[in-house]
């Protein structure tokens, strides 16, 4: 039972958000000039960290918006909040 | 290893109980095994076991950083099946579901073994045509499966609700008389003891903190009871595959889960057989001891907490009600959560990584209990042969490379 | 028989009689009673039968630890297993039923299990039953099974209702002892949100079972006050009956609060039986108080024992005496404090055993002063009598605590109450993940590290004396308060209580008695529910499981309805004896929620019946359920199957539905459609990253069906988009993916190319969709008056048209997924019936036809047209479907670069293919396989399967869409459908059935 702070809308419960996993994935530029191996690399390999975590969630039942959290997979506790394009913060 | 049986226990029942033996011996780690297995789950010990019965390699150790079972193996809804859709699963599990049905005997340890059917409830006439789909294939395959009405769906389970008049009415089921649960603890102590037997070495509260490589080879792991040598090392470790293959540099397309269960308060017996619906989202069984024990879908977010949020438990409470309305008044007794790891195609990853002498068996997601002797069987030869058996080479990683995915969503039976 | 009723005293309100049964027979309490204290004041002594052992049970204790005292509850579609007596409150009327017992709990044949004791050792069924399997698939699974369980699952559906609440407060405080009421009225006080909560019916926690002065006045005296002026703040809300459950992430906590369930079952009615609620507070404060330990020795189980708190509660707060000559066995001062109230309301008390060889504290010292003898350094060694304690025998206890010494004798009495000290109630600290260490001063666990915004006081952090706890709470709520924002931190002035010197007591985990453990006829439990004795811990540690997580699933102990409240530390102090082991390294089990048990129908609240999941109607329903539609659920929504008139079945319905659509006209409701609108420049851009095929060439005006894959190139949704102006787009997708392709399109714009100026809005709810479909389609939309010319040739095929049909606002789309010319008449939703019912009196003349679903997939499979979920499922590339014309080759999109991986150009991937059956009647079963090689039996290879399959109304025959490997390669073979019902065969044809040249489309 997360609380998430919406960088739209605040604080509020994890039932209203939901998460759309590990998050700064970028789409190859190219995906053409890739290699069997580099396209599965982006498509399917997940770095899946004990620790921290940063992921991408949808503020679902809210502002529609979404956002960037990092987060401890052990303790659950969020560490920061940030927008979409908005610098990482260090984990 | 002491045989158990009536006669044993009635011979100890007179001694009261005075010379019953441990099941497994508690050794220190040696410096080096030919294989070390990382993981003491049911998987794991599996393995371990046909290492020695199947392929005659003994010196293996299995290193827990717990206690035996404390994973998965213990944590799980105990769901034995084998009516996958596709050919490759199929036989996957259909071996395992061959095995489990020997399994008390060749262990010498009662699994408990419930074989009463599983039924998978279909609500759309979208899943009527998947489940005559799932039915017809298993039949194909030499699968006991068959497809049943509304009508004999109630016949074989009467507490469920089959009126017209619900919200997902029922449409009719799939059926695998051969399908049940079995004691999952019992799973892990069994291997563990017919392991120990063998001569494999099982070593608890060792956790392992790194996988030390030379030359692109694995040579040994780094442990909180110190350096392991070994040939070969196998990763068994639900929950934990993509940490222990970070150690060696390797992705995988995994990304760990928690899923919940939970049981009632025990009753008399009420519910006679497995249901599992994916349309209202719950699974459901009496165990032995006359729990229901009941899972759901896994909880949305990465985590190795073991515990995910109350609000998943309360849409499963929801959903049981809607399918059994006399349990409303029945009570949650016990609820946990374990860590799954799930991959991008709900099917498991089982055979070599891209480090020589690595292998890993992981990523069955929300399924792996009913698999254990199967996975155990196929890794065992993997290890022993350094290739995978025909029943798993269709489970290599390269297979998100090459696009042959094995997506078994819809047989998964869990939404992932 | 013993226990009775007090001339006088006790909280019941003796004006009030109230009648209950237990097995059939009448008895009378008070209100005020529990069920348990009812049964106390009655006399009964057997309450129930264990569950292993059938050994005869009493009431042990008084509240959420009670191991022993189940009962079925209630009757008929009321009844409910497994409640504990002491947590029942008495109604009147009330019926409960003693379980696990047959054929009576008087006479159980179960207890030939005790006489067969020493063959049901912990985990004896690993060891047997093992061959022959089919001995235990059909005898000896089915008998354990018969033994276990407790009660009765109820078998007729649930008359009560439940809800859930959110809370959010600054303060929760769990517990409403004087710690916790200390707490809350500190942090009411400081001006914040309160919630306080407390399982009884109401606040004082232990200051109700006992005597205790504050302040010099009646220590309930103040609490009244406190709570008064607590309950007349707005911002604090008080809730009684309420339990906290479970301690989730981010102070998340669920309580539920019964708000029924001391009512009558037809007082019941029409309010929520019990209800959850999701507080999120910003501080918890637990004060959750203390459990007492039971001491573990010979046949510790007899109905009589019990826990010494209980016992004096019984007689202080109810009046009710649980036996008339007691014994008392402690190792500590508390129960000299039980042993003065009992005596006080009249009992006799024959000695106080201690285990200790002195005690010169407050309590001791009050006991004596009563005469109460006292017998230091001594110990229980039986307990005489089966179903009632007749007397117990004593024996020394040497100074190790392992051996019994001197002469033993003999003190008749009723009941012996028992005490080994205290554990505090850490359940809901330790699912908060803070940590505990083991306290040896009071030999339990307490809390040590929270892990979260959270504070612990009073018993449930070990500090048991009742000043400590008012200072200590007072401290904690003041402190709580102001780390949310309120008051200074200082604490108000707490009433004063009494100080009084304790002496330590003498950790005991299992007393010595004549033989040792496991020898003899003698038990000693350690979880009385699930009969797990002193010996299985040893044999469980003999057989090498030194985890205490092993040694729980092992021997269940812990693992009953009380979840090990009075068991577990004494199993893992036991297992950590036998192994030699610290207690502090044994370490606890997870304490897992809930607290207590909690029913199914509180969890699922108000979501139940209708109310499990949304049901979605479209604006021309009313009219569809008044024609006698068939519905079908797809996705959420209702959608009309077919129309059956009266003595028709599915198969004519739709045959005639089909027909009326090929040779006349036919009106469909389309309104469950998803349907996007895209505004923005980089509208057609983002559309050419989304859909397989391109969209920047698109004219204004005009329709474009696209195919959407995942980036893994399987296909995700399809639709058809129109261009309604410069930068104005119109999507819509199936059905069921209408969210799902929404979600999809703002996940790619916010997160992967925020550069592109679109804005995607849902509209499937603003607009009705009615179809018209048929050579007459067009002369139905003539008499409907379009404000535009509707004739195919000036309205052409893949456009639209804006403006007024029948006079409402419409845009009109010339697009056809059955292959007659078709016309999708969209208006705002609140037209759609009235738009419809037009259409149907301008068709009257021209057979207008209403069909359903079922038709529609009829029609649109002859034309070989797909359903994405239907021909597709997740595995399947637009190449698969021989949708190649739709791949482009010459722009990226999402999915392209998978459709390159190997696996995706083998060509005995399955492909998309028609299916025509041998006989022309016989329509295959979707979801049929296919092989190529038909064998007598199982297994066989299969190389395909059905996905769509009809019978053609128009063509005449049956016929199937099928996916099939490498099956364009194949057409013109046949391939057999093996069923359990006889073998189709079918031959492989090009999936397109009816009007190949595409005639019809333009009518």
């Amino acid at each position: 039972m997360l609380l998430i702070r919406c960088p739209w809308c605040g604080p509020r419960d994890e039932m209203e958000f939901r998460c759309g996993g590990e998050a700064h994935i970028l789409r190859p530029a190219d995906p053409e000039a890739l290699a069997d191996a580099e396209w599965a690399d982006y498509l399917f390999m997940r770095k899946n960290p004990k620790g921290a975590h940063r992921e991408r969630w949808l503020h679902a039942l809210g502002c529609r918006r979404w956002f960037n959290v990092l987060r401890s997979t052990v303790s659950h506790e969020i560490l920061a909040v940030y927008r979409m394009g908005e610098r990482e913060p260090e984990a | 290893m002491k045989r158990y049986s009536i006669f044993a226990l009635l011979r100890n029942a007179i001694s009261r109980h005075q010379d019953w033996t441990p099941l497994w011996r508690d050794p220190d780690p040696k410096p080096r095994y030919r294989v070390v297995i990382v993981g003491g789950g049911g998987h794991g010990l599996a393995t371990a076991y046909y290492l020695a019965k199947e392929h005659g390699i003994t010196d293996v150790a299995v290193l827990e950083k717990g206690w035996l079972g404390g994973g998965n193996t213990g944590r799980n809804t105990t769901v034995i099946r084998s009516n996958y859709l596709w050919d490759e699963s199929a036989a996957l599990y259909e071996h395992s579901l061959k095995l489990w049905e020997g399994l008390s005997a060749d262990l010498n340890y009662n699994l408990m073994l419930s074989q009463r059917g599983v039924l998978s409830l279909a609500h759309t006439l979208h899943e009527v045509r998947e489940g005559v789909r799932r039915a017809n294939a298993n039949r194909l395959n030499g699968i006991d499966a068959e497809w049943l009405t509304p009508e004999k769906v109630k016949a074989f389970c009467p507490v469920l609700n089959t009126s017209p008049e619900v919200r997902y009415p029922i449409l009719g089921a799939t059926l695998q008389r051969r399908g049940g649960v079995a004691r999952h603890d019992a799973v892990a102590w069994g291997f563990a003891r017919a392991a120990d037997a063998r001569g494999i070495d099982i070593i608890q509260n060792c956790e392992v903190t790194g996988i030390r490589r030379e030359g692109g080879r694995v040579v040994g792991v780094e442990t909180s009871r110190g350096y392991i040598g070994a040939d070969k090392v196998a990763i068994v470790a639900a929950g934990h595959s993509s940490v222990l293959a970070a150690m060696a540099g390797v992705r995988l397309p995994i990304e760990s889960h928690p899923l919940q269960a939970l049981v009632s308060e025990p009753v008399k017996p009420v519910l006679n057989c497995v249901v599992m619906s994916s349309t209202v989202h719950v699974y459901v069984s009496q165990s032995d001891k006359g729990e229901l024990v009941l899972g759901a879908g896994i909880d949305g977010f990465n985590s190795y907490a073991q515990r995910g949020s109350f609000h998943v438990i309360e849409g499963q409470m929801a959903a049981l009600v809607e399918l059994f309305p006399i349990f409303s008044r029945m009570r949650m007794m016990r609820s946990w959560g374990g860590i799954v790891d799930v991959c991008p195609d709900a099917s498991p990853i089982i055979g070599k990584l891209p480090v020589e002498g690595l292998y890993l068996n992981g990523g069955w997601g929300t399924g792996g209990f009913k698999a254990t002797p199967g996975s155990g069987w196929v890794f065992a030869y993997t290890i022993a042969k350094d290739e995978p058996h025909p029943l798993n080479a269709p489970f290599q990683l390269d297979r998100f490379t090459t696009g042959a995915l094995i997506d078994e969503h819809g047989a998964a039976g869990v939404a992932h | 028989m013993s226990g009775e009723r007090l001339p006088e005293g006790g909280r019941i309100d003796r004006s009030r009689p109230l009648r209950f049964t237990f097995d059939r027979i009448p008895y009378q309490g008070f209100a005020g009673d529990t069920l348990a204290s009812a049964l106390v004041a009655n006399g009964i002594s057997v309450v129930a039968r264990s569950f292993k052992y059938h050994r005869p049970r009493g009431i042990m204790g008084s509240g959420a630890e009670d191991p022993s005292g189940l009962v079925q509850l209630g009757a008929g579609a009321d009844s409910e297993p497994n409640l504990r007596a002491t947590q029942v409150e008495l109604y009147d009327g009330l019926v409960a039923h003693s379980i696990n017992r047959w054929p009576s709990l008087q006479n159980d044949l179960g207890t030939l299990n005790d006489r067969l004791a020493p063959l049901f050792a912990a985990g004896f069924y690993y060891k047997t039953f093992i061959r022959p399997k089919f001995l235990w698939d059909r005898v000896w699974e089915p008998v354990i099974r018969r033994m276990a369980g407790m009660g009765r699952a109820p078998t007729a559906p649930d008359p009560d209702v439940y809800d859930h609440r959110h809370a959010h407060c600054d303060v929760l405080v769990i517990g409403g002892g004087p710690a916790g009421l200390a707490a809350a009225y500190a942090a009411g006080r400081a001006g914040a949100r309160v919630i306080f909560a407390d399982e009884q019916p109401e606040f004082g926690g232990r200051l109700l079972d006992a005597p205790e002065t504050l302040g010099g006045r009646p220590a309930l005296e103040r609490v009244a006050e406190m709570v008064a002026e607590l309950a007349a703040m707005p911002e604090v809300r008080l809730l009684l009956r309420t339990t906290a459950l479970g301690y989730y992430d981010h102070n998340a906590v669920v309580l539920v609060e019964h708000r029924g369930d001391h009512l009558p079952p037809r007082e019941r009615r029409g309010r929520t039986r019990q209800r959850i609620w999701h507080v999120r507070a910003g501080e918890v404060i637990l004060a959750t108080g203390a459990h007492e330990r039971p001491l573990v020795f010979a046949d510790n189980d007899r109905p009589g024992v019990m826990l010494a708190s209980a016992a004096a509660a019984y007689a202080w707060r109810y009046g009710a005496l649980p036996g008339r000559k007691l014994v008392v066995l402690t190792n500590n001062d508390s129960a000299y404090r039980a042993a003065s109230v009992l005596a006080d309301a009249g009992a006799e008390i024959g000695a106080i055993v201690d285990l200790r060889t002195s005690s010169d504290g407050y309590w001791p010292e009050a006991a004596r002063r009563r005469g109460i003898p006292v017998l230091g350094g001594r110990c229980v060694v039986a307990v005489v009598g089966h179903g009632r304690v007749e007397a117990v025998e004593i024996r020394g206890l040497d100074a190790g605590g392992e051996k019994t010494t001197g002469a033993r004798y003999r003190i008749e009495c009723d009941c012996l109450a028992i005490s080994g000290g205290f554990n505090p109630a850490v359940h809901l600290f330790c699912q908060s993940q803070g940590r505990l260490r083991f306290d040896e001063g009071i030999a339990a666990f307490v809390p040590e590290k929270a892990a979260q915004r959270q504070r612990s006081v009073g018993s449930a952090a070990g500090r048991f004396g009742l000043a400590d706890a008012l200072s200590d709470g007072a401290a904690a709520g003041a402190a709580a308060a102001k780390s949310a924002g309120f008051g200074s931190g200082s604490p108000p002035a707490m009433p004063a209580a009494e100080r009084r010197a304790e002496a330590p007591l003498r950790a005991a985990w299992l007393l010595p008695g004549e033989r040792p453990v496991g020898e003899g006829k003698a038990k000693h439990f350690v979880d009385f529910q699930n009969d797990v004795t002193a010996a299985d811990i040893a044999l469980a540690a003999r057989e090498g499981f030194r985890s205490i997580e092993h040694v729980k699933r092992y021997t269940t102990t812990g693992m009953g309805t009380d979840q090990g409240k009075t068991s577990n530390v004494n199993a893992l102090a036991l297992l950590s004896r036998a192994v030699g082991r610290a207690i502090a390294e044994t370490g606890t089990t997870t304490f897992r929620p809930p607290y207590v048990p909690v029913a199914f129908g509180a969890l699922a609240g108000a979501q139940r019946d209708g109310l499990v999941d949304p049901v979605r109607v479209t604006p021309i329903n009313s009219w569809h359920v008044a024609n006698g539609a068939v519905f079908e659920d797809v996705g959420q929504w209702k959608r009309a199957r077919h129309y059956p008139k009266p003595a028709e079945d599915m198969e004519r319905a739709v045959r005639r539905e089909c027909l009326a659509v090929r040779d006349a006209v036919g009106i469909f409701d389309a309104s469950t459609l998803g349907k996007i609108e895209l505004r923005g420049p980089d509208a057609a851009e983002f559309l050419d990253r989304i859909y397989t095929n391109g969209f920047k060439g698109l004219g204004v005006g005009r329709c474009r069906y696209g195919l959407m894959c995942r980036e893994d190139g399987m296909v995700f949704d399809d639709g058809v988009t129109t261009r309604l102006g410069e930068s104005h787009y119109y999507m819509t997708t199936t059905t069921g993916g209408a969210a799902r392709v929404l979600d999809w399109l703002e996940e790619w714009l916010q997160c992967e190319w925020p550069a592109l100026k679109v804005y995607c809005t849902s509209v499937t709810e603003d607009w009705a969709n009615v179809t018209l479909t048929g050579p007459k389609a067009a002369q139905v939309l003539e008499a409907l008056k379009p404000s535009f010319p509707a004739d195919p040739s000036s309205f052409p095929f893949m456009s639209v048209r804006t403006g007024r049909v029948s006079d409402f606002p419409a845009r009109v789309f010339r697009v056809s997924y059955t292959g007659e010319l078709s016309y999708e008449v969209n208006v705002p939703a609140r037209e759609g019936r009235a738009l419809w019912e037009a259409a149907m009196q301008a068709g009257r003349g021209l057979g207008i036809t209403p069909y359903g679903t079922e038709a529609m997939h009829v029609l649109r499979a002859e034309k070989g047209f797909i359903v994405v979920g239907q021909e597709t499922d997740g595995s399947t590339t637009p190449l698969d479907l021989g949708l190649d014309g739709l791949v482009s080759k010459r722009k990226d999109f999402l999915g392209r670069r998978s459709l390159r991986r190997s696996a995706m150009l083998d060509p005995q991937r399955k492909q998309l293919v028609g299916l025509l059956p041998k006989d022309p009647e016989a329509v295959l079963p979707e979801g049929a396989q296919l092989v190529r090689e038909l064998k007598p039996k199982p297994p066989m290879a299969m190389v395909g399967h059905v996905t769509s399959s009809y019978f053609g109304a128009r063509i005449g025959r049956s016929f199937a869409l099928a996916l099939v490997k490498g099956g364009r390669a194949r057409i013109g073979e046949t391939l057999h459908a093996p069923l359990p019902s006889g073998t189709i065969e079918a031959q492989i044809v090009s999936p397109n059935f009816y009007d190949g040249e595409g005639k019809r489309r333009d009518g």
